[in-house]
């Protein structure tokens, strides 16, 4: 019954239409932005066409280098954390019953849902000083007074991580509930204690896919843009700050363009050896 | 792990997860213009100005407005595209959903950079038309990745049964088909119309500055100082979000969703 291929004017429309869709409103601004990056200013409008590689001999500035080094660094290390944290709770995910499952689930994605802002804010009211957790600090005795720990590197690690945190585990799941339950129990058997069992068999049977997730979720933090301007200082904003704060108000539209290009080539590599990576299955097997 | 180590584990991640929304929550209630926790006296006056002021109402109104279109949008280029892939072994099909997959997948400022210098070129920068286009090709993934499970789960031996008995395309497609990839519908809908609702940065750029939606507003408000209000948008945000996925939760498969919306799981 599976025809091979469409026949009929209707039947064509429908891979006709998505087709144009995309074509025209996903390949074509991205060509026009791939050629904005190569064309000069307009002040006070948005860019002239006239070929020129300016923008790119503009792009390496020490401003760009060290934003560029900052958002790297933050994102591995929030990425690092949330695997870290992330596998063993998604395994133990997976090992739940179905119904509870689902409640976790509907709560993981509820949280990833969550407009970037709303996020941010709710982190900035919990780290203030009138309403935040030193407050339970100084109940408990372990501060004098309440304090403010937002903006800071550390308010900006919470939020990155809040966001991240449900990605990671969206990431983990399909490989961990895919791991064969036989493997830990055999391990049990053999006299292996949980623990023992946890970072032997299953870690080490799933080393490539906790590589990808790395990945995944560190590309996923690159893209971070309105955290760091609410729970960072200046000096934490990211590539994804300076790329809008380019295009927006200094107007700049060419230069922002080879940034995104740029910082494109970047993502678009670490994405592709996250999917070698998570191809590659472990112990050789093909 | 031992039992006991588990459960401290499992909660110290949900007290990660739901603490900052308790506090947000406690804040909504202060009686005063003042953002503490425990809240000082209850009242739900920010809640009154939420949906009582216009300066809140105009960006809601957009961002239900922008969020309803688009999604319909997104379901309309996801559902025959998941169609044609399901139906017809054509290689260009599956080019197509690559293709559709590939705005979610970037980082968000390169797409709305993309869509900026787009907007402006053709001279619909600022319309709202700019900011529910943008969003309907920003969100075509989710749809068309629970689509394309829906069509997966098909027993095609049953269309076929329908067709031995004479069934053409059109009742195939309305008898059979549809019934078993509605609730893959109704929930490719849902993400993008929550996702939609709640995204800035593309909605920013296309017409950040004429289509003012709620996260936009938020965030103007932000730079003027805090109030309980912006807490009352995000417990409104949290418990649309609970809902709408709670009901996928209670309705549909999110488990097998939740297997299938991540990247490793598309590359293979």
């Amino acid at each position: 019954m599976i025809a091979e291929r469409p026949q009929g004017a209707l039947a064509r429309l429908t891979l006709l239409y998505p087709a144009a869709v995309l074509l025209v409103f996903f390949v074509i601004p991205f060509g026009i932005m791939l050629a904005v990056s190569f064309f000069r200013r307009e002040p006070g409008g948005f860019y002239l066409v006239e070929f020129s590689l300016a923008n790119y001999g503009n792009l390496f500035t020490a401003l760009f280098g060290r934003v560029l080094a900052f958002s790297l660094l933050i994102s591995a290390f929030c990425a690092l954390l949330c695997v870290a944290a992330g596998f063993p709770f998604t395994y133990l995910l997976t090992r739940m019953p179905r119904r509870r499952q689902v409640v976790w689930l509907v709560i993981l994605v509820s949280v990833l849902s969550l407009s970037a802002v709303i996020v941010a804010f709710a982190w900035s009211i919990m780290l203030s000083q009138t309403a935040g957790v030193s407050n339970l600090f100084v109940r408990l005795g372990l501060l004098d007074r309440p304090q403010s720990w937002s903006p800071g590197f550390w308010a900006l690690t919470c939020g990155m991580c809040y966001v991240a945190f449900p990605y990671t585990v969206l990431v983990l799941y399909p490989p961990l509930a895919r791991l064969d339950p036989h493997l830990p129990e055999a391990a049990r058997t053999l006299g292996a204690s949980p623990l023992v069992t946890f970072f032997t068999v299953i870690v080490g049977s799933l080393r490539s896919a906790i590589v990808a997730a790395l990945v995944m979720v560190f590309a996923f933090n690159l893209g971070t843009y309105l955290i760091p301007q609410i729970l960072g200082k200046p000096q934490h904003w990211t590539l994804s700050v300076l790329i809008t704060d380019e295009a927006i108000y200094r107007s700049n539209l060419p230069l922002a363009a080879a940034m995104a290009v740029f910082f494109m080539g970047v993502s678009l590599a670490l994405v592709g050896m996250a999917m070698l990576g998570g191809r590659r299955r472990p112990g050789g097997a093909a | 792990m031992s039992r006991a180590l588990r459960g401290l584990f499992l909660g110290a991640v949900l007290v990660f997860l739901l603490s900052p929304i308790v506090v947000v929550g406690g804040v909504s209630l202060n009686a005063k213009k003042a953002l503490y926790f425990p809240p000082k006296g209850v009242s739900l006056a920010w809640y009154a100005e939420l949906f009582g002021e216009p300066e809140w109402l105009l960006p809601i109104a957009n961002s239900l407005a922008v969020a309803l279109l688009s999604s319909l949008g997104a379901i309309s280029i996801a559902l025959p595209l998941s169609y044609a892939l399901w139906r017809y072994r054509v290689f260009y099909a599956r080019a197509l959903v690559l293709l559709g997959i590939a705005p979610f997948m970037l980082p968000p400022v390169i797409t709305a950079l993309g869509f900026l210098a787009f907007w402006a070129t053709v001279g619909l920068y600022g319309t709202m038309a700019a900011t529910v286009v943008s969003h309907a090709v920003f969100f075509v993934t989710l749809p068309l990745v629970t689509l394309s499970l829906g069509f997966e789960s098909i027993d095609r031996e049953i269309v076929e049964a329908a067709q031995v008995l004479g069934a053409d395309n059109r009742e195939v497609f309305r008898s059979i088909v549809f019934p078993m990839i509605r609730s893959y519908l109704v929930s490719g809908f849902a993400f993008a119309f929550v996702l939609s609702l709640n995204e800035y940065i593309v909605a920013y750029m296309v017409a950040g500055f004429t289509v003012e939606t709620l996260p936009i507003k938020i965030f103007n408000a932000l730079r003027y100082g805090y109030t309980p209000v912006m807490a009352a948008v995000t417990i409104v945000f949290v418990l649309l979000a609970a809902l709408v996925f709670g009901l996928i939760g209670r309705f549909g498969d999110l488990p097998r969703l939740m297997g299938a919306l991540t990247p490793e799981s598309r590359a293979s």
